[in-house]
């Protein structure tokens, strides 16, 4: 991995931490497009706020801003969402394993005690 | 849920007893968990897991130590630890990630559920190593909203 993707990944994970972000991002959803002012309409912050949070999101490569006229217009860019789910789902996954192998050792063990009984 | 945190669940044809023996004793641990385990089942206890080059932590070319103090050992029912806390540190919820295993019985068997949470350092021996270089740490903090978000993301999908 290259010191650039670190530092983008930094910025992807800060940009998913915040709670009101992922409101932005659940709005951009469910809108599919949106202006900052259609998103700010359904949450309780300003438009200012929405603004700011939208300028993370985009600089962690997670919407995609594009002007036309006098607003933007922002989309999700559903390849670097991937990219996060992919890595919590490695955790969960890891997990599975280890239960997997505990299960075969813990029954391997309890058929050793059926015959020695 | 808790906001950052990972749970599993598994049914398995053994008494708890036997369970929770393959959970504690490092002779077991060795087998599902690292390649090595130093570990004691007793609150309080501080071990070590050991992940080897071209061992279950995969490619890495020198040791993995990764620190371990139990914290919560009720035989055949409850066994936590916390983990990837620095070396030396006494591990708390800002420095390490806590694991807890219950275990229920069955008519069959027994549950066994593990759920990971504050899960801000490291969590497991390839991301440690990748840590160890200075790397993926990023991808492993918050993991829980990552977790939300998802799911919020599946049942948007689904509307």
């Amino acid at each position: 991995m290259t010191a650039t993707a670190v530092i983008e990944d930094d910025a992807l994970w800060a940009a998913v931490a915040d709670p009101t972000r992922r409101r932005v991002l659940d709005a951009l959803l469910d809108h599919g497009e949106a202006t900052t002012t259609t998103i700010a309409e359904g949450l309780p912050v300003t438009r200012q706020a929405v603004a700011k949070h939208l300028a993370v999101l985009d600089r962690a490569g997670l919407v995609d801003g594009r002007r036309r006229g006098r607003e933007v217009r922002y989309t999700i860019r559903p390849e670097r969402l991937d990219l996060a789910a992919e890595a919590m789902a490695r955790v969960a996954a890891r997990w599975d394993r280890r239960l997997a192998r505990i299960k075969r050792l813990a029954e391997s063990v309890q058929a050793a005690a059926a015959i020695d009984s | 849920m808790a906001d950052d945190s990972v749970e599993r669940e598994i049914v398995i044809e053994a008494s708890p007893e036997i369970v929770w023996a393959v959970l504690t004793e490092p002779q077991h641990i060795s087998r599902w968990f690292s390649d090595e385990a130093d570990v004691e089942g007793r609150v309080g206890a501080d071990g070590t897991l050991i992940w080897k080059p071209g061992g279950r932590g995969g490619d890495k070319d020198v040791d993995a130590i990764v620190p371990i103090r139990v914290v919560h050992a009720e035989p055949f029912r409850r066994f936590s630890f916390r983990w990837n806390h620095p070396e030396g540190a006494t591990p708390d919820q800002d420095n390490s990630a806590l694991v807890e295993f219950t275990l229920t019985e069955e008519p069959n068997g027994t549950r066994l559920r593990v759920v990971e949470s504050g899960i801000e350092a490291v969590t497991d021996e390839q991301s440690r190593a990748g840590y160890l270089e200075g790397h993926t740490r990023g991808w492993e903090k918050h993991l829980g909203e990552l977790l939300d978000y998802v799911a919020a993301r599946a049942s948007g999908a689904a509307r």
